[in-house]
C-alpha cells in the first residue's frame, strides 16, 4: 500500500482555510488565514484587522463590517441576500462594489480575495 | 436628585430583564435610555423581524419580545427616562453620582450598564463640509417641520424616514429625493405614492445618485451630487435632511474608568461587575472569555449581576437564593396573592 507522506498535502488545515487580504484606507494589509465557514467580517475581527466594527456581531443589521470589494471578485461571491442592500444604503460612502463582510463566507473559492477597509464604518 | 438602589443605564432587553431580577429580590431601579422608545436593538432594528433563540419561546419579534418583557416588569413600577442619556458618573462615598444631558441627577448604590453597543446615534453625511451647516440648514432628524414652509428641501436615503418625509413635506415644500439606487427599502405604499409625486411633478427623484459637495456660506445654497456613471449634478436647495438609520456610538461611557475591550466593557463572570466596584455591565456591551452576544446570556448576566447590587444596597442583609414559584416574598412583589 502506499502511503502519501508529502507534507504539504497531509497538513489536514491545507484545505480547511483561505487567505484573505485586508486593505485598510491608509493602504496597510492585513493577509490573513480565515477558517472555511467563519465571515469575512469575522476573519478580521479575530485577528485585530482595524476598521471593521461589526456593531450588531454579523446580524446584516448595523452596516458596521461595510468592506469594498475588489471588481475582479465580485461574482465570485456569494450573492446578497434580501437586506443587505438595505442595509448598504446606511453605510458609510457606499458604491457598487460594497459589501457587509459578516455575509461573506469564507470558502476555498475565497483564496485570495482582496477587501478595503473604507475610512469609517459610519 | 433621585435616589434609589441602581441605575440601569440601556431599555433593551438585558436591560428590562434585569429590572425584573432587581424587582424581585426586592431593589428598586430606574431606567435611561438614549432611545425615545424601549426596547433597545430590538425595537430599533429589528421590531418586525423574528428571533428564535428565546428559551421556551420558539419565535418572536423584537417587539414582541419588547412588550412582553414590560408586561413582565409592570408590577414593579419601573421609572424610565427616555430620550435622555447617563453624561457623568461620579463616585460619592459610597454611592455613585449620575447626571443625564437633559440634567437628571440619581444618587445610587451601583449602575448597571445594558448599553448595548453603545447609544444610537443618527448616521451622518461623509462629507466634512456638511458639519458647519448642522442643525442650522442640515437636519438627521425633524423636530419643526414649518421651519421647511414653502422652502427647497433636499432629503437623501431610501428608507421610510426619508420616504415619509418626503411625502409629508411636499404639501408644502419643493422636495429633491436622493437616493443611491433604483430600488427603496421604505414601505411599498410609500415608494408608490414617491413615484406619484414624481410624475406629478411635485417631488423630484434623483436616484443611483449620492452626495458630493455642499455649497453655501451660513446656509446651505446648493449641493452636488454625483451619479453612478460619474456625471454630477447641482441642485439649489434651503436644507438638507440625511435619513441613514442610526449608528450605535460608545459615547460618554468612555469617560468613566472602566477597563474596555475595543467597544465593550470587561467584566467578571461572577456578577458581570466592571473594574469600579458598583459599576456592572451586562448584554452586548459586556466582554469576558467565551461571551455570545445573545439575549438568552444577557438574561443570565442581569440576574447574576441584580445580585451583585444587592450586596451594595443592603450591605447590612444577606440574600437568601429563592424561587419565585415557592418564594412569598418574591410573590408579594409581584403583587400575587
Amino acid at each position: 500500500m502506499f502511503l502519501h507522506t508529502c507534507l504539504i498535502c497531509f497538513n489536514p488545515y491545507r484545505w480547511l482555510m483561505a487567505k484573505i487580504k485586508y486593505i485598510t484606507h491608509d493602504n496597510k494589509i492585513y493577509t490573513i488565514d480565515v477558517k472555511n465557514g467563519l465571515s469575512v467580517m469575522e476573519g478580521a475581527v479575530q485577528n485585530n484587522v482595524p476598521g471593521i466594527d461589526a456593531d450588531c456581531g454579523g446580524g446584516m443589521a448595523c452596516a458596521t463590517c461595510h468592506v469594498y470589494v475588489r471588481e475582479d471578485w465580485l461574482d465570485k461571491l456569494p450573492t446578497k441576500e434580501d437586506g443587505e442592500e438595505d442595509m448598504l444604503d446606511m453605510a458609510f460612502e457606499p458604491k457598487t462594489n460594497s459589501r457587509l463582510s459578516c455575509q461573506l463566507i469564507v470558502s476555498d473559492v475565497l483564496e485570495g480575495l482582496a477587501v478595503s477597509i473604507p475610512s469609517k464604518q459610519g | 436628585m433621585n435616589k434609589t438602589d441602581v441605575l440601569i443605564i440601556g431599555a433593551g432587553p438585558t436591560g428590562l430583564f434585569c429590572a425584573h431580577q432587581l424587582g424581585l429580590i426586592g431593589l428598586k431601579s430606574e431606567i435611561v435610555d438614549n432611545l425615545d422608545k424601549v426596547g433597545g436593538q430590538c425595537i430599533e432594528l429589528y421590531p418586525d423581524k423574528p428571533i428564535y433563540d428565546i428559551p421556551a419561546i420558539p419565535e418572536c419579534t423584537g417587539e414582541e419580545l419588547t412588550n412582553n418583557l414590560l408586561k413582565q416588569i409592570k408590577p414593579f413600577n419601573i421609572k424610565f427616562y427616555l430620550n435622555d442619556r447617563v453624561e457623568e458618573v461620579k463616585k460619592n462615598q459610597d454611592r455613585w453620582n449620575v447626571i443625564t444631558t437633559n440634567k437628571k441627577e440619581f444618587n445610587v448604590s451601583s449602575i448597571v450598564i445594558a448599553g448595548g453597543v453603545g447609544s444610537f446615534e443618527p448616521r451622518k453625511f461623509s462629507i466634512k463640509e456638511c458639519e458647519k451647516f448642522e442643525g442650522k440648514s442640515l437636519f438627521y432628524s425633524i423636530k419643526d417641520k414649518n421651519l421647511f414652509y414653502n422652502k427647497t428641501v433636499t432629503i437623501f436615503g431610501g428608507g421610510d424616514s426619508a420616504l415619509d418625509w418626503a411625502i409629508e413635506l411636499s404639501n408644502n415644500c419643493r422636495i429633491n429625493l436622493v437616493h443611491r439606487r433604483d430600488e427603496f427599502s421604505g414601505a411599498q405604499a410609500s415608494v408608490d405614492k414617491i413615484k406619484k409625486l414624481q410624475s406629478e411633478g411635485k417631488l423630484n427623484l434623483y436616484t443611483k445618485f449620492q452626495l458630493m459637495l455642499v455649497r453655501g456660506s451660513r446656509n446651505i445654497e446648493s449641493v452636488t451630487i454625483k451619479h453612478d456613471d460619474e456625471t454630477t449634478k447641482e441642485i439649489q436647495t434651503d436644507y438638507l435632511l440625511g435619513f441613514f438609520g442610526l449608528i450605535m456610538q460608545l459615547g460618554p461611557i468612555l469617560n468613566w474608568g472602566l477597563n474596555l475591550n475595543k467597544k465593550t466593557i470587561e467584566v467578571n463572570t461572577e456578577n458581570f461587575e466592571t473594574n469600579q466596584p458598583g459599576i456592572f455591565a451586562i448584554g452586548d456591551i459586556c466582554s469576558y472569555p467565551g461571551k455570545l452576544k445573545l439575549i438568552l446570556s444577557g438574561f443570565h448576566e442581569g440576574a447574576l449581576a441584580a445580585r451583585g447590587c444587592f450586596k451594595y444596597a443592603r450591605p447590612e442583609e444577606k440574600l437568601r437564593f429563592e424561587f419565585s414559584t415557592t418564594s412569598k416574598s418574591a410573590k408579594e412583589r409581584l403583587g400575587i396573592n
